[in-house]
């Protein structure tokens, strides 16, 4: 028997942009974008404010179209036309974390986390509450349960949005600057729950102003400027930037 | 001047008056569950994207908001009759009340509505929900919450306004009120003796709606706060 064939097939990209442009009206602001992320890579994204950070990640899982290029995750195409159906079997495969938290106001915590699982996948009432314990449990929440958001911090109630995502076990995980609307003193409990979920071997893409947590737990860094992907690299990318551009925004940063 | 109060001749009429109470609990009780359904998908119409649906919904809430319930009422059971469709009084009073209602409350109902966080519908996509669940558990049941005092107001409102159905003879408390003075002749100690009925009525009808909300909006009963 060769080596070959017990040796790992190249696996393909978790997710893969090619040359992704997207305009709003006569702006455009993702110039023919192209990235991969391999299955279990941590990728963060960082960049000036307005170059098109958060337009990549909503068009990864669709909540914006695109005018040229493609998207591949999971095994969905993303093209520049695409179904609802579709758009709904790829957003269960891809969660995603917004700055604003988002959670449902009316409802509690569980029912938060369980909503799109019972809806969407139909499962039981029980197995949905044993489903927001366990995912609870992975944000440290479990005995927020019977709560309703607004009695929860701003750290705890991204926590909560954190476990909602995870509830409908995604292979991907989107996270748009989660921790910019957070004082100082809570973001940390919300980065340790995205490093723990990092070490467990999910596939995430974090746009982020935290330049430690980027360069410490992401697996690459990409650094976009002007809707284009300006700098690719590694922890290293932080003390030795290549480029000016990249070295006079992460001076700005410090 | 004086005038000598002689309620005991009413009470020979109490049976008429409970018929006539009955009867406006059942007007009320129908206009409320169909003016709710149908306010509600107007509600949603209005809001939609296709915009011919959208506008013609506009045009008809206006024309019930701007026009005297009266009219309504003689316009559905008069122009029906005309063009040969005669209702039963009790359908057409429905009928009307359901239509002035529902203009109500999709108003009141959009207004919720725009109160939800578009952020919170994006959340709602991105969980892979369709657009029939994320309609009812991530934007109309939040927008309900939110308009429930207005919404039961424009009930008790409704129920009201029934009186108005007397004017086409249907047999609510106030065509029996109508009927009891032309017997006896004793017009104010009637409409005096209506009065606290539709109090007692209104008052059924808070507390119901009270109970409903309750049992409806959990968040509601537990922090006792507006969301
Ligand atoms: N819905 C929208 N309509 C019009 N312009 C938009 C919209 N969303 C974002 N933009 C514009 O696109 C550019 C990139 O925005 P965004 O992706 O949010 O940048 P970032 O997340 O890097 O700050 C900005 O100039 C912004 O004003
Ligand atoms: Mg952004």
């Amino acid at each position: 028997m060769s080596a070959a064939v017990n040796a790992p097939a190249v696996a393909l990209p978790a997710v893969a942009l090619k040359d992704v442009r997207k305009s709003y009206g006569p702006l455009e602001v993702l110039k023919g974008v192209s990235f991969d992320v391999a299955p279990g890579e941590v990728v963060a994204i960082i960049g000036a404010s307005g170059s098109g950070k958060s337009t990549a990640l909503r068009c990864i899982n669709g909540l914006e179209s695109i005018q040229a290029g493609s998207i591949e995750v999971c095994g969905h195409h993303v093209g520049t036309q695409r179904s609802d159906a579709e758009l709904r079997a790829l957003r269960q495969d891809v969660g995603i974390v917004f700055q604003s938290y988002n959670l449902f106001p009316h409802l509690t915590v569980e029912q938060n986390v369980t909503l799109a699982p019972r809806r969407v996948k139909r499962i039981g009432n029980a197995a949905a509450k044993d489903l927001a314990r366990a995912c609870l449990a992975q944000v440290g929440l479990a005995e927020k349960a019977d709560s309703y958001p607004e009695q929860l911090s701003g750290g705890q109630q991204q926590r909560v949005a954190i476990a909602r995502s995870l509830a409908m076990q995604p292979k991907v995980m989107l996270f748009d600057e989660v921790t910019s609307a957070l004082d100082p003193h809570l973001t940390g409990e919300v980065l340790r729950v995205m490093e723990k979920l990092a070490r467990d071997g999910m596939t995430m893409i974090t746009v982020t102003h935290e330049m430690g947590f980027a360069r410490r737990v992401a697996n690459r860094t990409i650094f976009m400027r002007d809707g284009l992907v300006w700098e690719v690299g590694g922890a290293e990318m932080f003390a030795a930037p290549r480029t000016p551009e990249l070295q006079s925004f992460l001076g700005s940063e410090l | 001047m004086r005038y000598d109060f002689d309620f005991a001749v009413l009470l020979d009429y109490w049976p008429d008056f409970l018929a006539g109470a009955w009867v406006t609990l059942q007007l009320t009780f129908l206009a409320t569950v169909f003016g709710m359904a149908i306010g509600t998908l107007c509600a949603i119409g209005a809001r939609g994207k296709r915009r011919w649906l959208a506008r013609a919904i506009g045009i008809y809430v206006e024309i019930i908001r701007n026009t005297p319930f009266l009219i309504q009422i003689f316009f559905l059971y008069f122009g029906l009759a005309s063009a040969g469709l005669r209702l039963p009084v009790f359908t057409a009073a429905v009928i009307a009340m359901v239509f002035n209602v529902a203009a109500y409350c999709s108003e009141i109902i959009r207004a919720g509505m725009d109160t939800v966080h578009p952020g919170q519908i994006e959340a709602a996509q991105s969980l892979g929900m369709s657009t029939p669940t994320i309609y009812w558990d991530v934007i109309l049941r939040p927008a309900i919450e939110r308009v429930y005092p207005a919404l039961t107001g424009q009930f008790v409102l409704m129920m009201l306004s029934s009186s108005v159905a007397s004017q086409i003879s249907t047999e609510e408390l106030t065509a029996v009120a109508n009927n009891v003075q032309s017997f006896t002749f004793r017009s104010l100690e009637t409409f005096l003796a209506i009065a606290p009925m539709y109090l007692a009525l209104a008052a059924l009808l808070k507390l119901s709606f009270w109970g409903i909300g309750l049992f409806a909006f959990p968040r509601r009963r537990r922090l006792g706060t507006a969301l």
